[in-house]
């Protein structure tokens, strides 16, 4: 093991003072996860911030006749300071008026429904003219909730008038005689970990890669290139004995990408997360609720990765005849990696014990349980069993590829 | 010492059928690269290794350095059988190419120790021999430098003193002057007298007649993977009846218009 320690501490040595690796495998890890949630947070609340506050411009279209009028929609409209009404008569060009952003919204009487002297009174039918394209849906709930606070002010004085008292909750009972209330049965963390579950894993994984990328790519297809790689070959140091060094500084390099954008999400969370308010208050409190052994294992399901990443690269480097054949092997090779990652974060994909067979897939999906809390530990043994033999394997193919002449010598 | 007894290397050419083979050495869907050399080099001697590009050369100093495995054949150096033991033959071979081969983000003194340390030297003889090596190439004042930081002429001297750190019975050279300057060249040449001095077993492969003229006791000339001739220098000229070592080499290769221009 003396020669595996000489070769790894001179390698490790060399990929450190290399600043693609150390860009790749301390600073992209450090700096993106936090980088990305921060600037989700920031864009997020700032779009509801603005969406909450900002004046609606708007038009209004009611009958010429006093029936046709929603009483107090006008007036409604305009006592609040959120709702601007713009001079727009064209009624036939509000589409294209709402479309084109010269107007937020508009309401349109279209139709009142039953005679006045009716008991039950009439209704008026309207319409409510929003630009659905827009990512922010606020100008409809805006309007929507002043429409139905004059809609049930309508309703309660009509129920007056009928002998129907609000007070003792008399008029609810009568409008909703069997009342409901929906209790999802999962907790705030397996609700919300299956959103973030499932983007994670999926940075984890690239991390994890491009970490690996530089260092497997410099040891073996940059050692050929440069000449080192046949002095090497000439030391009395078993073959298996030298690839092995090179594994686990790749390995190595690959992990600590992995764990480290594991660590700064754990530091993002730690101190940022409290401070979030809005939708995204709940991010702080799910994320926190990950507790100490499910981080443990979700960095203990980095490793295999790291391994196999480590060993897949080696070899493809070793097979390369120089540092720019090795980058375009890399290249699709990312997609192969990419796509099992990709797969877990499709919706209605969970864990089974038939993606659990999956590579890379099962790691993803096993990291997006361990997030939510639902993790059933036997398959996760299982995950973690099958991809150590497969790192193991990849790793024994990579040691026998790399005694082949044909394969480093290769014209 | 070194005995070369009948080594080959054999190739698989990956080629369609029907398609004819471009080189006289081609068999099917094989390539002799080397075929059957015999020759032997003593201690304290110098034997030159010649050639034109393509012949063999570098195929046979990658078999007897260990890199690669002979097809048939086999060597002897110091004693030991390269195909039996290649581990313990490489404890007693220094192999130099052109290509300075050092790696850019290490010191030459870390790459040196380095080497050392993979021929299972300790730390203090390690120490020893670089004192003695730096001092000899006159390298003390820039071994402490990243190798991407130096000239050709000081990244050869550095990858010599990787070559002999853990002093090597037998040391290869392959076209170690290629790429420098006349001074650079010089301490090259100096460093292979000196190995012969210290009763080393030198084999020095070269398109420079003039070297070969200078340094070596005794030539063998690979041509299309067969050794063509074996014998001393003296020998070389007085079997082709030329006085100039280039006539005498382009002659055995078979050049003889070009030997006669």
């Amino acid at each position: 093991m003396r020669d595996v320690w000489i070769i790894f501490r001179k390698d490790l040595i060399e990929v450190l003072r290399d600043r693609r690796t150390l860009l790749f495998m301390l600073a992209l890890p450090l700096v993106v996860i936090p980088l990305l949630l921060e600037g989700a947070a920031y864009f997020t609340l700032e779009a509801e911030r603005k969406a909450a506050s900002e004046t609606l411009r708007y038009a209004l279209f009611e009958g010429d006749a006093e029936s046709a009028s929603v009483p107090g929609l006008a007036q409604a409209l305009a006592d609040n300071d959120g709702f601007e009404q713009v001079a727009f008569t064209d009624r036939a060009g509000i589409t294209d008026a709402v479309a084109g952003g010269e107007l937020d919204f508009a309401l349109v009487v279209e139709d009142v429904v039953g005679a006045a002297d009716d008991q039950a009174g009439v209704q008026y039918r309207l319409a409510l003219y929003y630009d659905n394209a827009s990512s922010s849906d606020k100008a409809r709930e805006r309007a929507s909730a002043l429409i139905a606070t004059l809609s049930e002010r309508i309703r309660a004085t009509r129920l007056e008038a009928l002998g129907i008292d609000g007070s003792g909750g008399g008029q609810q009972r009568l409008l909703e005689p069997i009342q409901v209330t929906a209790r999802g049965a999962a907790e705030m963390r397996a609700f919300l970990g299956e959103i973030i579950g499932r983007i994670l894993p999926y940075f984890f994984i690239i991390f994890c890669y491009l970490g690996a990328l530089y260092p497997a790519v410099d040891l073996a297809a940059g050692e050929k290139e440069r000449g080192t790689l046949e002095t090497l070959l000439l030391v009395p140091v078993e073959r298996h004995r030298i690839v092995l060094g090179k594994f686990l500084v790749v390995f190595v390099a690959g992990a600590t990408a992995a764990i480290l954008s594991l660590l700064s999400l754990g530091v993002w969370v730690g101190y940022r997360a409290s401070t979030l308010v809005g939708d995204l208050s709940v991010v702080g409190p799910v994320l926190r609720s990950i507790g100490a052994l499910d981080l443990i294992l979700i960095a203990t399901m980095l490793v295999p990765a790291a391994a196999m990443f480590a060993a897949l690269l080696l070899s493809i480097s070793i097979y390369a005849r120089s540092f720019k054949e090795a980058q375009s092997y890399a290249v699709p090779l990312n997609l192969l990696i990419v796509m099992p990652a990709v797969i877990a974060m499709l919706p209605g994909i969970e864990l089974t014990w038939g993606w659990a067979m999956v590579p890379i897939t099962n790691l993803s999906l096993a990291i997006k349980e361990l997030v939510k809390g639902t993790m059933d530990y036997t398959m996760l043994a299982a995950i973690l069993g099958s991809s150590f033999v497969l790192a193991g394997l990849m790793l024994t193919f990579c040691t026998w590829w790399f005694r082949r002449e044909q394969v480093l010598f290769r014209a | 010492m070194l005995e070369v007894q009948n080594i080959s290397k054999v190739f698989s050419v990956p080629r369609k059928r029907g398609q004819a083979a471009t080189d006289e050495r081609e068999r099917g869907k094989q390539f002799f690269a080397v075929s059957d050399v015999s020759f032997a080099a003593e201690p304290g001697t110098i034997l030159g290794l010649l050639g034109p590009n393509g012949a063999g050369k570098t195929t046979l100093l990658r078999m007897l350095s260990t890199a690669i495995a002979p097809s048939s054949g086999t060597a002897v150096v110091g004693g030991i059988d390269i195909v039996a033991a290649p581990r313990a033959v490489r404890k007693k071979i220094g192999f130099l190419s052109g290509t300075t081969g050092l790696y850019g983000r290490l010191t030459g003194a870390e790459m040196v120790a380095y080497y050392g340390a993979l021929h299972g030297l300790k730390r203090p003889e390690i120490e020893a021999r670089m004192e003695r090596l730096f001092a000899q190439l006159g390298i003390e004042s820039y071994a402490h430098r990243r190798n991407d930081q130096l000239s050709t002429g000081m990244k050869q001297k550095i990858s010599i003193a990787r070559t002999l750190i853990h002093d090597p019975e037998v040391v290869i050279f392959d076209e170690p002057t290629t790429g420098l300057d006349v001074v650079a060249a010089e301490t090259v040449t100096d460093i292979i007298r000196t190995c012969k001095r210290d009763g080393k077993t030198v084999i020095f492969s070269t398109h420079h007649m003039h070297e070969v003229d200078l340094l070596c006791d005794r030539v063998a000339v690979i041509r299309t993977g067969r050794c063509c001739f074996a014998g001393s220098v003296a020998e070389m000229r007085e079997q082709t009846g030329e006085d100039k070592l280039d006539r005498a080499f382009l002659r055995l290769i078979g050049h003889e218009e070009a030997a006669h221009a």
